[in-house]
């Protein structure tokens, strides 16, 4: 499998300030990974560092396995950050004339683009008439135009209203699906689940997880419980059992997180024989947001 | 270099600011021609510039670079808002991404400059030899062709004074600060030049000293590089003579002043670059 990119033991301090710490990871061709993280946990600086505008404290990062130098690796990257920044005077076409000009391209393929985005019929009109939405996608649109090996997104859907989100996430499933490479920076967890496939988890600049999504924690599952009657009993009885880890109360639900596989009917059956009748049993994987929640605030 | 010259040109050609002011400026360029004909009339005396003898080869490519180069506050602004206007609009950053290199990006600065202060160059120099062959009294080629230094000396002095706005409009980053900050320069320099002055009162040669340190300053050394000419005028000259005045000054472009000013140019381009490359955008 081929690199794109590889970071290596990045650090940066903004003063007192240790934005990002000591991270590494690998970009693999072909993979969409979301970098995940509360806001201010160091993504946008650790973007801004591999795209050459926020300097690096210590640590190395290479594109293409150090082939190219910086500069000359983001004319085949295709990168959004925060806001979208244009020239508010220049039209969509002359903003994107321009980016042609910058990466060295040809100018053949910015109508397709501003078709791909949606913007085909505002291409002649300046800049700074756009809404937020049509800025952002004006932003996608100048981010593909090289066709990119990989394309950076750093919350591209901030700030947008439910419309706007929608169609953002619609043209990144899109992308991803005719297999470009995709780096999502995002503190929204169904963004990231529903469009990644692999993750890594910063919080205060530190590494906490990286792999892929549905491995992100080694979990067995959890239960979810509801009797009418006896709850104490139902503790007392869930906590006999061994392949149960630990419970807890969530309004009138309790959580039996597993430390083995068990099936539903397993349980079942154990309390039904204990004399116990439930009235309500789900067992479920971990959502995203409680393993996020459970890695930034436990390590 | 023709793609970096191509990309300062597309961002600056669709904003119309600079069009205007490059226009105005051009168009002022064009107005020294207009200078031919003021004729004033008091009675007896009459006094018709272009006879006077201003549009005289060689004597006009000084007239008309000393002249020329007042204008050069409407390019300032232009250079200035090219460079504080991408912070603003926060396009540098964009730039960056999008993969031009932060030394590329100095670059395609320093060669608009470039270009702006050679454009402006061909202009006068185009305009003065119309104008020289319309008044001048002398048409002999090798007259023509003597202190051209001039139009090099302004050249110069364009590259570097636009070098300083570019310096400064990364500096300060808002364009009207930019230009604020040319300003208080200035007047640090001048109370700098009152202070020597204050420092040497005693001292013989007061003022020779004093401007053996000024020159070194980057505007005292911008301005040195054409001086004034008018006390080099003839009518002026003769005027003075019969009040008894003799003027000794030298008029020529100095090789020492081109040196000391094209080292600030390199020295403002070559901050610019640290700056930019230090920041964190």
């Amino acid at each position: 499998m081929e690199t794109i990119l590889s970071l290596k033991k990045l650090d940066k301090k903004y003063g007192q300030v240790h934005a990002v710490n000591n991270l590494s990871f690998d970009i693999q061709k072909g993979n969409v990974y979301g970098i995940l993280g509360p806001n201010g946990s160091g993504k946008s600086t650790t973007l801004g560092i591999i795209l050459n505008v926020v300097n690096r404290t210590s640590g190395e990062f290479s594109w293409f396995n150090g082939k190219l130098s910086t500069h000359e690796a983001l004319k085949k990257v295709g990168a959004i950050i925060e806001r979208p920044n244009f020239y508010p005077y220049m039209t969509a076409t002359q903003n994107l004339n321009l980016i042609c000009k910058i990466k060295g391209i040809s100018t053949d393929k910015i109508n397709e683009k501003l078709t791909t985005v949606n913007l085909f019929e505002r291409r002649d009109s300046k800049f700074k008439t756009f809404s937020l939405g049509m800025k952002q996608r004006l932003a996608i649109a100048s981010a593909l135009l090289n066709d990119p090996e990989i394309l950076i997104l750093d919350e591209p859907t901030n700030g947008l209203d439910p419309q706007g989100i929608h169609e953002i996430r619609e043209i990144i499933k899109e992308i991803a699906a005719n297999g470009t490479t995709i780096l999502l920076a995002s503190h929204l967890l169904d963004e990231v689940e529903k469009v990644c496939s692999h993750v890594v988890v910063i919080r205060n600049g530190v590494k906490l997880y990286s792999g892929r999504v549905n491995e992100m924690t080694a979990s067995k599952g959890l239960f979810e419980l509801k009797v009418d009657e006896n709850e104490e009993k139902l503790i007392e009885l869930l906590k006999q059992h061994s392949a149960i880890d630990k419970i807890n109360k969530e309004h009138e639900t309790f959580i039996a997180t597993l430390n083995t596989e068990i099936s539903s009917t397993e349980i079942n059956e154990y309390l039904f024989k204990n004399g116990l009748v439930l009235s309500h049993l789900v067992k479920r994987k971990p959502s995203l947001e409680q393993q996020f929640l459970d890695l930034t605030s436990n390590n | 270099m023709l793609r970096l010259l191509t990309i300062e040109f597309h961002k600056l050609k669709h904003n119309r600011a600079s069009k205007v002011l490059s226009l105005i400026y051009f168009g002022l360029l064009t107005s020294i021609a207009l200078i031919a004909a003021i004729k004033f009339e008091f009675g007896n005396f009459k006094l018709h510039l272009a006879d006077a003898g201003i549009f005289n080869f060689p004597y006009i490519w000084h007239f008309n670079t000393y002249m020329a180069a007042i204008l050069k506050f409407f390019l300032l602004l232009v250079i200035v808002s090219m460079m504080a206007n991408e912070y603003s609009y926060k396009t540098l950053k964009q730039n960056l991404i999008d993969g031009l290199s932060k030394k590329e990006f100095i670059l395609s600065k320093f060669y608009a400059v470039i270009l702006f202060a050679l454009v402006s160059t061909i202009f006068v120099f185009v305009i003065s030899l119309i104008l020289g062959f319309a008044y001048s009294d002398y048409n002999e080629l090798s007259i023509i062709t003597t202190d051209l230094e001039y139009l090099f000396a302004f050249f110069i002095k364009l590259v570097a004074f636009f070098s300083f706005g570019l310096f400064l409009g990364i500096l300060v980053k808002r364009s009207a600060f930019a230009v604020g900050a040319m300003f208080v320069w200035l007047i640090i320099e001048s109370i700098f030049k009152g202070y020597l002055f204050w420092t040497f009162q005693n001292a013989e040669n007061t003022t020779e000293k004093v401007n053996r340190i000024m020159q070194f300053l980057p505007l005292e050394s911008i301005s040195n590089l054409i001086k004034e000419p008018f006390s080099r005028l003839n009518a002026v000259k003769s005027a003075a003579n019969m009040m008894g005045e003799t003027f000794t000054k030298s008029y020529a472009v100095e090789f020492s002043t081109i040196l000391i000013v094209s080292f600030w140019t390199f020295i403002f381009i070559y901050l610019s670059f640290v700056l930019l490359k230090k920041r964190d955008l």
